[in-house]
């Protein structure tokens, strides 16, 4: 079994050990996508490259937004903004439970004093139109990551299957260190010449977009911004493929899908704002994935996303 | 003979799929194996989180030779025929023989299939059944294309006898059946080889795997009423959970815990739904003061501390939740303290149906319907309107958002709370007469507050029973009311609508709501419900808008004194509705024959007892019924059916031939024999006895009469001919057994009567 590491002395240096944990494991350690999304999924790294078959390998902390979620920095363990740990591996490999374990350990938790424990638990995003297989992990009663089987994406068979694994990353550290409240976690070393916690550097900002959230934002321009991605999304799509101006062979599916994640979070925001009745919510949730559709099935038609020819594919 | 041993390792199956994986594991391979040719004596099937495993004792080593003969085609058949035949056997022309037969010269097939080894059978059952296993929702992985609950690992398949074992050989993409498996995950890495099934067993043991599902399960509970025992609890028995939990873990290790202080307060159904759904916790009660103050969290893995670092763990993560559960609770009280507006206001934004309108528009629809069942069932009219208002309230509540299961449970608390400062009014004044029959009686016995309960409060919470058949009837008047009136609503708008259960389909729960009526009447009693009536109710409630606001509009200007303009009729919309009426009561007849099938009685004894006036009141209608049904298991009831159905067919054909109706008195004076006059004074007596009889509804009385009827049918038809040349008497007779009919029916169709 994997070998313990040290108890981890802060917020930050948990996300580094994944990151260490993961490069060691040949992952491309990426950067965080630079737009507002729900959750680490969203990144086109996992939606966009879980489809075809070409492999991949990448790792990366994604900054979330969950607007409804904002409780002014009150909460213990409930925010609007907070990290993601992602890990996509195309093909899954038959080790990834292990893997996984091993991870766990990196970030200072024994296994042999620990109960840990893969409980079924479905995954499915309507607005991505995805779904897969799996469990949330439990340590000692608390879900601590996802595990999924890709099995679709933007309605689009997954083959290969990508594993994914996500670890909710401010309740795994506060889990690690023993912290009671979020806004409690030393976020940097505790003895560094300054140290920081994490509600030094977030108490205000959840206080400010928890206000932004529910009361501020301008849900007239919110509406027409929804409407303004839907289209944009479609009129990039909706480009021929050849580019005059060089010649070549270029689908705009990222920029496609720019505005799809675009229109996701401002529906978010609007959901939190309370202006979205029930019955419209699955509107709007099929309007999102209408367009998460449209960008997958673009992909595909690019050389990231395309199936390999049978001879490199078969190797 | 040898012994078979598979094991399917794979990543954690989920624990609710687990029974049904056993089961299909046991059956897809025993029945292969015998469809195959092979005995065995017995097979059991095991299941862990990481394991399918099935044992089957002294199979047949191989399978006998098979020799069968098949005949073919004509030899003068046309080309395709012996072609297609050279197919179904898997022949070459050359291997078939010419034999003559009676049409001639034909081609005969001899195919001989040599005995088959076990392995060989078995390795061809288990790849099929691995490919085809039912699972309820099953996946790829990696770059493969078989589908498994979850990544399939390894394979064991080993067949054992006192020689020895050997491995089956098999290959399922790419995976080699072997002689090993794992231990559990964390206590015991690393494979081993096995050599028989005790081996395997007894060798999973020393790795921490405990293979039993069963086993686990009776450890579990022994093992959570020690710990819940030894400092004076008790554990709250829950199958369910005990069923799921022993599916989650390789080696059971409970540990208890206590629930902290600050949460003793919630209500026992919250902590208990808190630590069920989400923890998979067992609730330990203080039998003292029947509160729930601990619960028992089941491991799966014995640590150096003792589990200390577990339970640590496993009590944060609880008050983490249940400071939710409080804070839910709080809110709520808070709301409900204040009268409970704000959900009232809420459930107008509610969708319930999108042609059926808001929570709040179904709300008032039950309430006007609660206050004219009211009287029917003994309860205030105003108590019941009042309990049907409050009743749905809770679903706007924080906590039964989070947990929906709580509906009605937290609706008794809440209406409790806001019910303290505005207490059920004491029996009020008459409810206004809406309409024909309901509505005009007062309060009945059942109808004051206070007796032990609080009957509003208690509606809430029982207004949704009966909800399975397990599922006791409510007998409170007020809860009754409100359960009758929330089902006749629901039935009658989706009714409306055309969203009835078909086949299989029925998402609205319907049967389940018309059982429902059903239970609730005949377990009342319920007398005057008349389902036609109440339908109509129903149906105008649903289509008219405002229907109710109209009534209490016309019964005011009735009272004073000014009858209100009559509405014109669409008759249209009248047939419309009378149709759908008829579908629903017809519907509502269906169940209530499923439902009284199972007590005994029989379908056509209901379609003999549904030609009587009052068939639409349930309780009249079962009552007639069953007395009927009891009746003909007399030998005078069994046999009278014969002599009545005989006297019918005469009659009937004779009326068919002579094209006139014998419904003319039968005149007592030209009867010819004994056996004659005798029916006729029997038939008389049988008049006078059933009229009052059934007026009376002493329905065995009246059944009685009518069996007694039995030994002078059967005497007058083995005495007397009706078809005589004497036309008079012939008439006459004829005209007597026309009274048979008439004086049965005055009890039972029972031309309907089936046999």
């Amino acid at each position: 079994m994997a070998e313990t590491s040290a108890a981890p002395r802060s917020f930050q240096e948990i996300i580094l050990r994944l990151q260490a944990y993961w490069a060691a494991q040949g992952c491309a350690v990426l950067q965080p996508y630079d737009m507002e999304v729900g959750a680490g999924t969203f990144h086109p790294a996992t939606t966009l490259r879980s489809l075809g078959t070409k492999p991949w390998a990448a790792a990366y902390v994604q900054p979330s937004r969950r607007p409804t979620d904002g409780r002014y920095g009150e909460n213990p363990n409930r925010l609007q903004h907070y990290y993601q740990y992602q890990v996509i591996i195309k093909p899954s490999p038959p080790d990834l439970q292990a893997l996984y374990l091993g991870s766990l350990a990196a970030i200072g938790i024994d296994l042999s004093v620990h109960d840990i424990r893969f409980v079924e638990d479905d995954w499915e995003s309507p607005t991505l139109g995805a779904w897969g297989l799996g469990w949330e992990v439990w340590c000692d009663g608390m879900e601590v990551s996802q595990f999924t089987y890709f099995q679709q994406v933007g309605g689009h068979d997954c083959r290969p299957v990508s594993g994914e694994l996500t670890y909710g990353l401010e309740r795994l550290a506060m889990y690690v260190m023993g912290v009671d409240h979020v806004m409690d976690m030393p976020f940097n070393d505790p003895s560094a010449p300054i140290p920081l916690t994490y509600g030094d550097i977030f108490r205000q900002t959840e206080e400010e977009y928890s206000r932004h959230n529910f009361d501020g934002a301008t849900t007239e321009m919110l509406f027409r911004h929804f409407e303004d991605a839907e289209a944009e999304c479609q009129r990039l799509l909706d480009f021929p493929a050849e580019d005059p101006k060089t010649g070549k062979h270029i689908v705009m599916a990222h920029p496609a899908y720019d505005q799809c994640i675009k229109a996701s979070h401002i529906f978010n925001l609007l959901d939190a704002r309370g202006v979205i009745s029930v019955t419209e919510r699955q509107a709007y949730i099929g309007r999102v994935r209408a367009l998460a559709k449209k960008c997958a099935d673009a992909f595909r038609l690019t050389e990231a996303g395309a199936d390999a020819p049978l001879a490199e594919a078969g190797a | 003979m040898p012994d078979l041993l598979i094991e399917l390792f794979s990543e954690e199956i989920p624990a609710r799929m687990q029974g049904m994986a056993r089961d299909e594991l046991r059956k897809r391979v025993t029945d292969g194996l015998v469809e195959a040719g092979l005995t065995y004596a017995s097979a059991g099937a095991f299941s862990t989180p990481r394991r399918l495993v099935l044992a089957v004792e002294e199979l047949t080593a191989e399978s006998r030779p098979v020799r069968e003969e098949r005949k073919g085609p004509n030899t003068s058949a046309p080309a395709a025929a012996l072609e297609g035949f050279l197919r179904s056997t898997g022949l070459t022309v050359d291997q078939l023989e010419k034999r003559a037969d009676k049409k001639g010269e034909v081609w005969f097939a001899v195919i001989e299939r040599p005995g088959r080894t076990a392995a060989e059978i078995v390795a061809e059952v288990l790849e099929a059944t691995i490919r085809n296993f039912p699972w309820p929702k099953s996946m790829r992985w990696g770059a493969g294309s078989l589908r498994w609950v979850r990544p399939l690992h390894s394979i064991l398949c080993i067949l054992s006898d006192e020689g020895g074992a050997s491995v089956v050989p098999l290959t399922v993409e790419g995976i080699a059946a072997g002689n090993s498996t794992e231990g559990h995950r964390f206590m015991a890495p690393g494979r081993f080889a096995v050599s028989s099934f005790e081996d395997y067993a007894a060798r999973l043991r020393r790795a921490r795997v405990m293979l039993d599902q069963g086993e686990r399960e009776a450890a579990i509970w022994s093992q959570a009423q020690n710990l819940a025992f030894a400092q004076g609890l008790e554990v709250v028995e829950d199958k369910g959970l005990l069923a799921e939990v022993a599916g989650l873990v390789e080696w059971p290790v409970p540990l208890m815990g206590r629930i902290g202080e600050d949460f003793l307060g919630l209500p026992p159904e919250v902590l208990q739904t808190s630590m069920k759904e989400h923890q998979k916790f067992f609730s330990v009660k203080n039998p003292k003061t029947g509160r729930i103050e601990g619960f028992v969290t089941v491991a799966n893995i014995e640590t150096p501390d003792h589990g200390a670092t577990i339970l640590k763990g496993n009590q944060k993560v609880l008050a983490a939740r249940l400071s939710d559960a409080r804070f839910f609770w709080e809110n709520d009280l808070r709301v409900a303290r204040a009268g409970m507006g704000e959900w009232a206001e809420g459930l107008k934004s509610v969708t319930f149906h999108n042609k059926l309108g808001s929570q709040a528009d179904r709300v008032e629809r039950i309430a006007a319907l609660a206050r004219e069942i009211a009287p029917l069932v003994g309860a205030d009219a105003g108590d019941a309107e009042r309990a049907a208002r409050i009743a749905k309230l809770d679903l706007r509540s924080s906590m039964v958002g989070e947990f929906p299961e709580l509906q009605g449970t937290m609706g008794r608390y809440y209406a409790l709370e806001a019910l303290k400062s505005d207490p059920p009014r004491p029996p009020s004044e008459p409810a206004p007469g809406l309409t024909r029959g309901l509505g005009e009686a007062e309060g009945g016995p059942g109808s004051s507050p206070g007796r032990g309960g609080n009957p509003i409060a208690d509606a809430a919470r029982d207004h949704y029973s009966p909800l399975g058949p397990s599922d006791a009837v409510p007998t409170e008047p007020v809860s009754v009311a409100v359960a009758l009136a929330d089902k006749l609503d629901t039935l009658t708008g989706f009714w409306a609508i055309d969203e009835k259960p078909t086949g299989s389909k029925d998402p609205f729960a319907l049967r389940r709501a018309a059982l429902g009526v059903i239970r609730l009447v005949l377990g009342n009693g319920v007398r005057g419900l008349e389902l036609y009536h109440t339908f109509a109710i129903g149906w105008n409630a649903h289509t008219i808008p405002g229907f109710w606001a109209k009534i209490a509009a016309g019964n005011a200007s009735l009272k004073a004194g000014k009858v209100p303009p009559p509405e014109p009729i669409d008759m249209e919309w009248i047939t419309r509705r009378n149709a759908v009426i008829a579908d629903l009561v017809s519907f509502f007849y269906d169940r209530l024959k499923v439902y009284l099938r199972d007590q005994g009685v029989r379908h056509d004894v209901i379609d003999a007892c549904l030609s009587l006036p009052g068939a639409d009141d349930l309780t009249l209608l079962v009552k007639r019924a069953t007395a009927l049904s009891d009746t003909l298991k007399t030998e005078d009831g069994a046999n009278l059916i014969q002599g009545f159905k005989r006297a019918n067919n005469i009659l009937t054909q004779a009326e068919q031939k002579d094209g006139v109706e014998y419904s003319f008195g039968a005149d007592p004076t030209y009867a010819e024999g004994p056996e004659e006059r005798a029916l006729f004074r029997a038939l008389d007596e049988a008049e006078a006895r059933i009229g009052p009889a059934m007026q009376a509804e002493d329905f065995p009385a009246a059944m009685a009469a009518m069996a007694a009827l039995r030994a002078p049918i059967d005497a007058f038809f083995t005495a007397v001919q009706i078809n005589t040349d004497n036309a008079t008497v012939r008439r006459n007779r004829l005209n007597l057994l026309h009274r048979i009919r008439a004086v049965c029916s005055g009890v039972a169709d029972l031309s309907r009567i089936e046999g």
